[in-house]
C-alpha cells in the first residue's frame, strides 16, 4: 500500500533529523594544509621552510607570479612587497641612477622627489617585507633546534644538515636586519624568542648594528667554507661580504666617527677577496639569463627563474620596467615603459656606446618598426620640462635583459619571466670596500693593493681583464671610488647607501635631474636619509616611533 | 529517547488511515459570486466536508457537484477570499464569497507565516501579482523599487547576471554585507556565484516559479535566522499546488533589447586632430605617423540587438487528493554584447499532500535548473572605447583579419604588459567561454499535528542544495594575447561544486487562550547545516607551436583538489503571544556554533524581543476614516561570520607552493615552499543589534496603507581584515574583531487606491528609505581602499572613523575662471606649501542617501497600465573610465608611449589633460538618478477556444529612461567603492507576453 511507501519515507527523514541532532564535531581541517607537527616531521618538510626563507628574496608568494601573496595588507603584490623591486625602489629611486615615468599619480615620483608620507604604501610594503622573511626564519629556527629536532624524530645527517641551515638562517636574518637598518634607522625587533600574536619592541639603530655584528660573527664557524656550499645558498664568504659592507657604513650606523671600522672593513673585504674569487671576464654577461654561471665573482645571488620561480617584482621587473618598445632587445615579450637613469648618470661615463667602458649598457636602439624613439643619451635629454612622465625622455638601462650569453632559449617559452639572477655580492663591491677603507684611513690595507683592486675593476670593463690600460688609475681619491661604484654597481640596489656615506644623499652639494622634485635639481632636508615609518605599523603597534620630520 | 518515542507518534496512527465511505449520491449545485460587485468568480474550490470530493466553479462562477446522501457540508475556497461553510440545501445555492482585506494576508516569515495584521518585525512581502513586470531572469529583480529600503544593483545588463543587494545599507565592512536568501526554507549559499566563476547562482530560480518574497529587515524579524541574517534576509517561496481541477498556465515573452545609451568617446576625426595639433608643437610624429583614415566607432561593432524568448508551463492541481505543481520552463537570452548567450532550463516540483486526517502535512520542493552560457568577454567593453577611432576593422594579418597594433615584425605590441588591448572584435568572436550551472534544490518539510496532544507539532525540514557548475574557455589563435611564441591558442576548464546540505527539526506548539483573548506559540528547534565547496585547480593548456600537441601553459598545481567545508549548528527558541486583542508580543533566542572560529569562541547567542500594539482595534475602534493602526518596536541582535573562504583561521596551517612557479632553487634542483598562514585564536562573531519602531497604517478603509520605520543598527566587533604589527604575525594583515559601525534611517511607503469602481481601479505606491551609514570606531586606523583602475596600486576610497564606509579620500582640484579644471593644480588642505599624500581629503561617497521607488497601475475594464521607477539621491560615483583615459599621454592616454594610439574619453575636450589625475575630486561625480524602470501594459482577452481557455496578452518597456546629472554611461553601479569603469550596458528592452490558462 501506497501509504507504508510514504510512512518509510517520513521515518527516513525523521531519522535523518534525528541522528543531526547528535552533535557533529565542528573541529574541520582543511583538505591541503598541515599543522606544524605534520611539517616539521620529516627533512624535506624542513627543507621547503628553508627554500621558502630564500624564496622571500625572489618571488612575492607561493603563487608564482602571483596570486598568493606573503603579505597582503592592501598593499600590490606584485609593486609594492617585492624585495628586489622594493630594494631597488628605495635605494635606486631617489637618486642619481634611476627615475620612473609611469604616471599613477606621482606615488613613485614621491620617492624621487623627497616627498615620502608615513602613509605611502611602497614604503607600507618595503617594511612589511624585511620582517615578514625575519617572522618565517624565527618560525624555522624555533623548529630547528636540537630539542625539536629530536623531538621530531629527526637524527643522523638530516639533523646535521638541518643544523647547519640555522646558520644560513641567521645570515638571511641579519642580511633582512641590515636592510631595515640602512633604510628606517631603527626596526620592529624579533629573534625566535618572540611570541606570535605579540606586538614586538623596537630597536635602535646603533643596538641593531651590534646585534647584526655579532650575529654574523656568531655565525661565521658553522656556515659552510667560502665557495663549498651549492649555488643559491650562503656560505662564509656572503657573511665576510655583508661584514665588510657593514663595516664600511658603520659611522652612518652608529653615528660613530671611527676608523677601527674600516679596519674591519679591510679585514672582511680582504678574507673574501683572498678566497678564491675572480673577475668575470665580460661585464654585459653578469646580467644576462644564464648569469648564474659567473659563481667565481657571485658570492651571492637571489635566484630567479622564468618557469618556476616566476614573480612581478624580481628580475623580470628589472628587465620590463627598463624598456618599451625596444622589448625584444631585452628578451620579453613586452616592455612596461617605466623605469630608467637620469641625465647624472650619463655624465660618469665619457663614452655611452659601451664601447671603451662595456658598462655604459644604455640602449640605442631605434625602434624601426613603427616610430623612431630617441633615447636620451646627453644629460640634457631628461631635463625637459615636459616632467617626468615621458619613458622617451631619459637614458634606457640595458644592464639586466633576459637573454642569454650563449644565444639558447630562456626557460619561459612566453618570455615574460626572466631567468636573471640577481647578485646581492659580487666581488668588484669587494675590492671597492678595500679601496675606500684604505682611503678613509682604515689599516691592514695598503695604497698599492687599493690602487690595484680598483683598477682590476676598471681593466675588466675595459675589456683587458687583468691588463693594465686605457682605463687605468695612477691615483685614486674617495670621489673617484664613489663614481667608480656609480659606473660598476649602478642598479644593483647600493647607490642610495653610498651617496649617504659619501653625504651627498640630501645635501645641495650634489644634485641630479628633478632631485626634490625640481627639474635641476635642488637639496632636501636631511631627515630623507631615512624613510618614515609606516603610521600603520604605527598604530597597530605602540612600541613603534616616527622618525624625525615625517 | 525524545526520537524514538516521536517515530513511534507517528508511524502508528499511519497505520490506521481510515478509508472514506462511499454512498449513495446526489447532485448540488450553485453559483459563487464576489460579496462586493457581484461579479462571479472562476476556479473558487467547492468540497464537501469530511472527503475528497471537490469540484471548481467554472467562469460563470457556477459549479455542480455529486454528494454522498451523508453529506451537509460544502467548503468553500479561494484565495483572496475568506473561506466557508456553506450547509447543503436542494435549490441552487448562491454563494457570495467575501474578499479578504489585505491585512489579513498571511506573511512568510523566520520558520512559519505570520498574519500581517500580527506582525511585530519589520517585514516587506511582495506577492506575484506586485512584481517588477518585464523580461527579468533573476528572482531578486522583481523587488526592484517595490521594497523600501532595499537595493538592488546589478552588475550590468548582462543577462542572468548578479545583483548587490543592501538592506538598509552595508552592516559589516571585511564581513558580508550580503542578505541572506532562504528558498522554500532552506539558507542557500550568499553571495551571486558557484566560486570564481561566472554564473549567478540566483539565476537559476525561475522568476515564474515565485509566489512570494519576504524582506525581513530588522533584527526582530532576522534573529531567527541569527548568524547570518545580519544583512537581513530575503525569503523566496514557491508556488504550490491547491485542491481541485488541475489548472495549467502557460507563459511566453518575447524581447527585444537594445543598448540605451553607449560611453561617450572621441571620434575619429578628433582624436586626428588632437594628434595632429600635437604633433605640430612638439615637433613629435611619432603618433601623427600612425593616424589611420577611418572614423570606426567600436561601441557600435561589439553590441547587437538582443532577443530573449521566456516559456515557462505549469499544472497545478492535485492528483488522489495530493496537492500539487509541477513547471517546466525555458529561457534563452542573448545579451546585447556579441555572442552572450543565457539559456536556461528549469523544472520545479512541489507536492504538499497531508495525511492521517490532517495530522500529518507534508510538503516537498524539488528545482532543477540547468544554466548554459557563453560568457562574452567583458572586457570588449573596455576595449572597444579604447580603440583607435581612426583604424579600420579588418587588416591583412594573421590574427584573423582584424586589425590589431602589431610591430613591424608582425608581433603583438607588448602583450604581457597589459597595455595594449587587442580589437575588441576579436575579444568576442576568438573567445569561447561558456559555462553550465547545474543546481539541485530540494526538501522535504514535514508539520505533524500530534495525535494525543493536537496542540503541539513535530516539524522537520531536510534539504539539500548542491550546485555543479563547469566551466571552458578556449581562446583560439588568432586572440594576439595567446599568439605566443611557443603556444598558440588558450584552453582553461573550470569546475567546481557547491553542497549545502540541511536538518532542521523543530516543536511548536499553539494554543488560543480564550480568556485573554489572545494566543501563545512556541517553537524550539535544531538546525543543523553543512557547506561543503568542491574545489578543482586545473591548469590552462595550450597547443605547442613546436609540437603541435597540447601542453599546459600554467605551471603544475600542487593541490588539484580542495574542499573547504563550513559546519553551523543551531538551537532557536521563539514564543508569540497576543492577549486582549490589541497587544502582540514575539520573542526568541538562537544559537550557532560555527566550525569558523576557535573551540572557544565558537558559539554566539542571538536574541530578539519585540511588541506591537494594535492602537485601531483599542482607541478609534469607532473611527471610519482610520482603518488600521498599529505600533511595533523591536530590538534584536545579529550575527555574522561570513569571512569568505578562510574556514580554518584560528590556527597556523602550512600550505605548500600554490603551483610549480613557486619554488626556489638550490645547486640545480629546485624546491617548492611551505609557508605557515596568519591566524588568530581569539576571532569570534561580529555582532549587529537593530532597533527599530514602526507604525502601520491603513486610512478610508484601506483605501490608503502604508507603513512608517525608524531604525538604529550598530554593529560592533567589526570581522576587520585589519593592519597588524609586522613581525607579531605572519601577515601584516588578519582579521580581528576591531571597530563598530552605525546605519540609522527611516523609511517610508505608501499605497493608495484613488480610484476603484466596477470599471475602472487606480493604484499608486510609493516608498522612500532614508539612510546614513557611519563607521564609528577603527581603533584609530584608516584603511585606504578601492583599487583604481590603470594607476600602479592606487586606491580612491577611505575607511575612516565618524565617515560613511564608502567614502572617496580624494585631492581638491582647482580650477581656472572658465571653470577647467588645472592639471596638477590641487589644495593644499594643511597650507604647508607642498602638495602631497597630506593634503588628499574626504570628499564625497558612493552610499545613497535616499533611495525611493514608486509604482502606479491602472486597470480599466479589460486593460492595465502600469508604471514602475526607482531611484537614488546622494551617491557619488568615481569615473575611472574618464580619469583613466581623459588625457592625451602616457599609459591609458590617447598618446600611449608604447607607440600605439587610443581612444579617450570626450571628457578630454574639457580637460585637455595631457597626463592623468587620478586622485583628482573632478572624478567624483553625482550619481544620483531616476530611472523608469517599466512601463508595461495589459489585455484580458478573456475567454477563448470555446471557453475552454483564458487568455491575457501583456507588453512592455523595459529600461525606459534615466535621469541623472552623471556623465557616465550608468549612473547605477554595483562596485561597492564606488568606482565605475565600464560596466556591460543595460539594455532597453521591450516585451511582448501572453499567459494562458487553460
Amino acid at each position: 500500500m501506497k501509504y507504508n511507501t510514504i510512512s518509510k519515507l517520513v521515518i527516513f527523514c525523521i531519522a535523518i533529523a534525528g541522528f543531526s541532532s547528535c552533535s557533529k564535531d565542528l573541529n574541520l581541517n582543511p583538505q591541503n594544509a598541515q599543522v606544524p607537527t605534520q611539517v616539521y616531521s620529516t627533512p624535506a618538510g624542513y627543507l621547503s621552510v628553508l627554500a621558502k626563507i630564500y624564496g622571500t628574496l625572489s618571488i612575492t608568494g607561493d603563487q608564482g607570479p602571483a596570486g598568493s601573496p606573503d603579505i597582503s595588507g592592501g598593499l600590490d603584490e606584485g609593486s609594492q612587497v617585492a624585495f628586489i623591486r622594493g630594494m631597488f625602489n628605495f635605494q635606486e629611486l631617489p637618486t642619481d641612477e634611476a627615475i620612473e615615468a609611469w604616471n599613477d599619480g606621482g606615488v613613485l615620483d614621491n620617492i624621487h622627489n623627497f616627498n615620502l608620507t608615513s602613509s605611502d604604501k611602497f614604503v607600507y610594503g618595503m617594511y612589511a617585507r624585511p620582517i615578514y622573511d625575519i617572522t618565517l626564519i624565527n618560525e624555522y629556527l624555533r623548529e630547528a633546534t636540537d630539542a625539536q629536532l629530536a623531538a621530531n624524530g629527526i637524527t643522523g645527517a638530516d639533523a646535521t644538515n638541518i643544523r647547519n641551515s640555522r646558520a644560513e638562517a641567521r645570515f638571511l636574518r641579519a642580511y633582512n636586519y641590515w636592510l631595515m637598518m640602512d633604510l628606517f634607522g631603527k626596526s620592529t625587533f624579533i629573534t625566535e624568542n618572540s611570541a606570535i600574536g605579540a606586538n614586538p619592541p623596537e630597536i635602535s639603530r646603533a643596538n641593531l648594528y651590534n646585534y647584526i655584528v655579532s650575529e654574523l660573527q656568531a655565525i661565521d664557524g658553522q656556515l659552510a667554507p667560502a665557495k663549498t656550499i651549492e649555488y643559491g645558498r650562503v656560505d662564509q664568504a656572503a657573511e665576510w661580504a655583508l661584514l665588510a659592507r657593514v663595516y664600511l657604513n658603520a659611522p652612518t650606523y652608529t653615528g660613530i666617527t671611527s676608523t677601527t671600522y674600516y679596519d674591519s672593513a679591510i679585514t672582511y673585504a680582504t678574507k673574501v677577496i683572498n678566497a678564491g674569487y675572480t673577475l668575470s671576464a665580460s661585464y654585459p654577461g653578469l646580467f644576462l639569463a644564464d648569469n648564474d654561471k659567473n659563481t667565481n665573482e657571485f658570492i651571492f645571488a637571489v635566484n630567479c627563474d622564468g618557469l618556476h620561480t616566476q614573480a612581478y617584482g624580481n628580475t623580470t621587473f628589472l628587465v620590463h620596467a627598463a624598456c618599451s618598445s625596444d622589448n625584444l632587445y631585452y628578451g620579453v615579450a613586452g616592455g612596461w615603459a617605466g623605469y630608467r637613469a637620469t641625465g647624472a648618470l650619463a655624465n660618469l661615463f665619457t663614452d655611452l656606446s659601451g664601447t671603451t667602458d662595456t658598462r655604459a649598457l644604455f640602449t640605442t636602439f631605434t625602434d624601426t618598426s613603427r616610430i623612431k624613439v630617441v633615447f636620451g643619451t646627453t644629460a640634457g635629454q631628461i631635463a625637459t620640462t615636459t616632467g617626468t612622465g615621458d619613458f622617451s625622455n631619459g637614458l634606457h638601462v640595458a644592464k639586466f635583459r633576459n637573454v642569454r650569453s650563449d644565444g639558447q632559449a630562456t626557460n619561459d617559452p612566453t618570455q615574460t619571466f626572466a631567468d636573471v639572477d640577481f647578485p646581492i655580492f659580487r666581488l668588484p663591491e669587494m675590492y671597492l670596500i678595500y679601496a675606500e677603507a684604505v682611503l678613509r684611513g682604515g689599516n691592514g690595507g695598503s695604497q698599492a693593493n687599493a690602487l690595484k683592486y680598483f683598477n682590476l675593476v676598471r681593466e675588466r670593463a675595459f675589456g683587458h681583464a687583468g691588463v693594465a690600460g686605457s682605463g687605468d688609475f695612477t691615483t685614486i681619491a674617495l670621489s673617484d671610488i664613489l663614481n667608480e661604484r656609480g659606473r660598476e654597481l649602478y642598479w644593483e640596489g647600493h647607490r642610495r647607501t653610498d651617496l649617504i656615506r659619501f653625504g651627498l644623499f640630501t645635501s645641495g652639494t650634489y644634485v641630479w635631474p628633478w632631485k626634490g622634485g625640481v627639474l635641476s635639481g635642488t637639496g632636501v632636508s636631511a631627515n630623507n636619509n631615512l624613510l618614515p615609518i609606516p603610521e600603520n605599523n604605527i598604530i597597530s603597534n605602540p612600541n613603534l616611533t616616527q622618525n624625525t620630520g615625517f | 529517547m525524545k526520537i524514538k518515542r516521536l517515530l513511534l507518534a507517528l508511524t502508528l496512527p499511519m497505520m490506521l488511515l481510515c478509508m472514506t465511505a462511499m454512498a449513495q449520491d446526489k447532485v448540488v449545485t450553485g453559483k459563487v459570486t464576489d460579496s462586493k460587485d457581484g461579479t462571479s468568480i472562476q476556479g473558487v474550490s467547492v468540497t464537501v466536508k469530511g472527503t475528497k470530493l471537490g469540484v471548481q466553479t467554472n467562469a460563470d462562477g457556477n459549479f455542480k457537484i455529486k454528494v454522498p446522501a451523508s453529506a451537509t457540508t460544502l467548503v468553500i475556497s479561494s484565495i483572496g477570499y475568506a473561506g466557508q461553510e456553506i450547509a447543503i440545501a436542494d435549490e441552487s445555492l448562491s454563494i457570495k464569497m467575501v474578499q479578504q482585506s489585505k491585512t489579513d494576508e498571511l506573511v512568510v516569515v523566520a520558520y512559519g507565516t505570520r498574519k500581517k495584521t500580527d506582525l511585530t518585525g519589520s517585514v516587506t512581502a511582495v506577492s506575484a501579482k506586485d512584481f517588477q513586470k518585464g523580461a527579468i531572469s533573476s528572482p531578486e529583480q522583481l523587488l526592484q523599487g517595490k521594497v523600501p529600503g532595499l537595493q538592488i544593483t546589478s552588475g550590468g545588463g548582462q543577462p542572468g547576471g548578479g545583483s548587490l543587494l543592501r538592506i538598509r545599507g552595508q552592516s559589516s565592512i571585511n564581513g558580508s554585507s550580503d542578505p541572506l536568501i532562504v528558498i522554500d526554507g532552506i539558507p542557500v549559499a550568499s553571495g551571486n556565484s558557484v566560486g570564481g566563476s561566472a554564473n549567478n547562482l540566483l539565476s537559476t530560480i525561475d522568476p515564474n516559479d515565485i509566489e512570494s518574497m519576504s524582506v525581513l529587515k530588522d533584527a526582530s524579524a532576522t534573529a531567527m535566522y541569527g548568524s547570518r541574517a545580519s544583512g537581513g534576509v530575503i525569503i523566496i517561496t514557491t508556488k504550490k499546488g491547491s485542491k481541485g481541477k488541475i489548472k495549467f498556465n502557460y507563459n511566453a515573452q518575447l524581447s527585444l533589447g537594445n543598448v540605451a545609451k553607449e560611453e561617450s568617446v572621441l571620434s575619429g576625426d578628433q582624436i586626428r586632430s588632437i594628434i595632429n595639433a600635437d604633433a605640430a608643437s612638439s615637433g613629435i610624429n611619432t603618433w601623427k605617423n600612425l593616424l589611420g583614415t577611418n572614423n570606426t566607432d567600436w561601441q557600435k561593432q561589439i553590441y547587437q540587438n538582443s532577443v530573449g524568448f521566456d516559456n515557462n508551463i505549469s499544472a497545478s492541481g492535485a492528483i488522489k487528493n495530493i496537492p500539487f505543481r509541477v513547471s517546466l520552463g525555458y529561457l534563452d537570452q542573448t545579451g546585447v554584447l556579441l555572442t552572450d548567450k543565457f539559456n536556461r532550463v528549469t523544472t520545479s516540483v512541489n507536492l504538499s499532500p497531508k495525511f492521517l486526517h490532517d495530522d500529518l502535512a507534508v510538503n516537498v520542493n524539488f528545482k532543477y535548473s540547468h544554466n548554459s552560457s557563453r560568457f562574452a568577454d567583458q572586457n570588449a567593453i573596455g576595449s572597444a572605447v579604447n580603440f583607435d577611432p581612426t583604424q579600420p576593422i579588418h587588416q591583412q594579418n594573421v590574427y584573423g583579419g582584424n586589425f590589431e597594433w602589431l610591430t613591424a615584425a608582425g608581433i603583438p605590441i607588448n602583450t604581457n604588459g597589459g597595455s595594449v588591448q587587442p580589437n575588441p572584435l576579436s575579444m568576442l568572436n576568438f573567445r569561447n567561454h561558456t559555462g553550465n550551472l547545474d543546481r539541485y534544490l530540494g526538501n522535504v518539510q514535514l508539520d505533524y499535528k500530534l495525535k494525543f496532544f493536537p496542540d503541539l507539532h513535530v516539524l522537520v525540514n531536510v534539504g539539500v542544495d548542491n550546485a555543479i557548475n563547469t566551466e571552458q574557455d578556449i581562446q583560439n589563435t588568432n586572440l594576439v594575447t595567446t599568439h605566443q611564441a611557443a603556444f598558440s591558442g588558450s584552453r582553461y576548464h573550470f569546475l567546481q561544486g557547491n553542497q549545502n546540505y540541511l536538518a532542521d527539526v523543530s516543536l511548536y506548539y499553539a494554543k488560543e487562550l480564550k480568556k485573554l483573548k489572545g494566543k501563545i506559540d512556541v517553537l524550539v528547534l535544531h538546525s543543523y547545516q553543512d557547506i561543503i565547496t568542491n574545489v578543482y585547480n586545473n591548469p590552462t593548456y595550450g597547443t605547442s607551436s613546436s609540437t603541435g600537441s597540447d601542453t599546459t601553459i600554467s605551471s603544475p598545481i600542487t593541490n588539484p583538489t580542495d574542499k573547504p567545508e563550513l559546519r553551523i549548528e543551531s538551537y532557536l527558541s521563539r514564543i508569540n503571544f497576543s492577549f486582549a486583542n490589541y497587544y502582540l508580543l514575539t520573542a526568541s533566542v538562537r544559537s550557532d556554533a560555527v566550525s569558523r572560529f576557535a573551540p572557544d569562541k565558537r558559539v554566539g547567542y542571538f536574541p530578539s524581543a519585540a511588541a506591537a500594539w494594535k492602537l485601531k482595534d483599542e482607541f478609534f475602534k469607532n473611527t471610519t476614516v482610520l482603518s488600521d493602526l498599529k505600533l511595533r518596536v523591536g530590538v534584536g541582535k545579529t550575527g555574522q561570520q561570513d569571512i569568505g573562504s578562510t574556514n580554518y583561521y584560528y590556527e597556523p596551517n602550512y600550505y605548500q607552493s600554490v603551483n610549480a612557479a613557486a619554488q626556489y632553487q638550490f645547486g640545480s634542483t629546485f624546491y617548492s615552499f611551505s609557508r605557515p598562514t596568519a591566524y588568530n585564536p581569539n576571532l569570534t562573531w561580529e555582532s549587529t543589534t537593530t532597533y527599530n519602531l514602526g507604525v502601520d497604517y491603513g486610512f478610508l478603509k484601506n483605501r490608503i496603507t502604508g507603513n512608517v520605520e525608524v531604525y538604529d543598527k550598530k554593529t560592533s566587533g567589526l570581522l576587520f581584515n585589519v593592519a597588524v604589527a609586522p613581525g607579531s604575525n605572519f601577515d601584516v594583515q588578519e582579521y580581528e574583531n576591531i571597530g563598530s559601525m552605525e546605519s540609522k534611517g527611516v523609511e517610508f511607503a505608501i499605497n493608495t487606491i484613488p480610484v476603484k469602481n466596477k470599471d475602472l481601479t487606480w493604484e499608486l505606491g510609493f516608498n522612500i528609505a532614508y539612510n546614513k551609514s557611519q563607521i564609528t570606531d577603527l581603533g584609530g586606523r584608516i584603511f585606504q581602499v578601492g583599487g583604481v583602475s590603470g594607476g600602479t596600486g592606487g586606491t580612491i576610497g577611505i575607511l575612516q572613523a565618524g565617515n560613511d564606509p564608502s567614502s572617496f579620500y580624494v585631492q581638491k582640484q582647482i580650477y581656472n575662471a572658465n571653470g577647467t579644471p588645472i592639471q596638477g593644480l590641487y589644495q593644499d588642505i594643511n597650507r604647508d606649501g607642498v602638495i602631497n599624500a597630506a593634503d588628499y581629503t574626504i570628499f564625497k561617497k558612493a552610499n545613497p542617501d535616499y533611495l525611493f521607488g514608486f509604482t502606479t497601475q491602472v486597470m480599466y475594464k479589460k486593460y492595465s497600465l502600469g508604471l514602475a521607477a526607482h531611484g537614488a539621491l546622494g551617491n557619488y560615483l568615481y569615473n575611472n573610465y574618464n580619469a583613466a583615459h581623459g588625457f592625451s599621454q602616457g599609459n591609458g592616454g590617447i598618446e600611449n608611449p608604447l607607440s600605439f594610439i587610443q581612444n579617450g574619453s570626450s571628457d578630454y575636450m574639457n580637460t585637455k589633460f595631457t597626463s592623468p589625475q587620478w586622485y583628482s575630486n573632478y572624478y567624483i561625480e553625482n550619481a544620483s538618478y531616476f530611472r523608469l524602470d517599466n512601463i508595461n501594459f495589459g489585455y484580458n482577452v478573456g475567454k477563448i477556444l470555446k471557453n475552454k481557455a483564458s487568455l491575457r496578452i501583456t507588453a512592455s518597456c523595459q529600461n525606459v529612461f534615466v535621469i541623472t546629472k552623471y556623465s557616465g554611461m550608468d549612473p547605477e553601479n554595483s562596485s561597492t567603492n564606488g568606482i565605475d569603469n565600464n560596466i556591460y550596458p543595460r539594455p532597453r528592452v521591450f516585451t511582448l507576453g501572453a499567459s494562458l490558462d487553460f
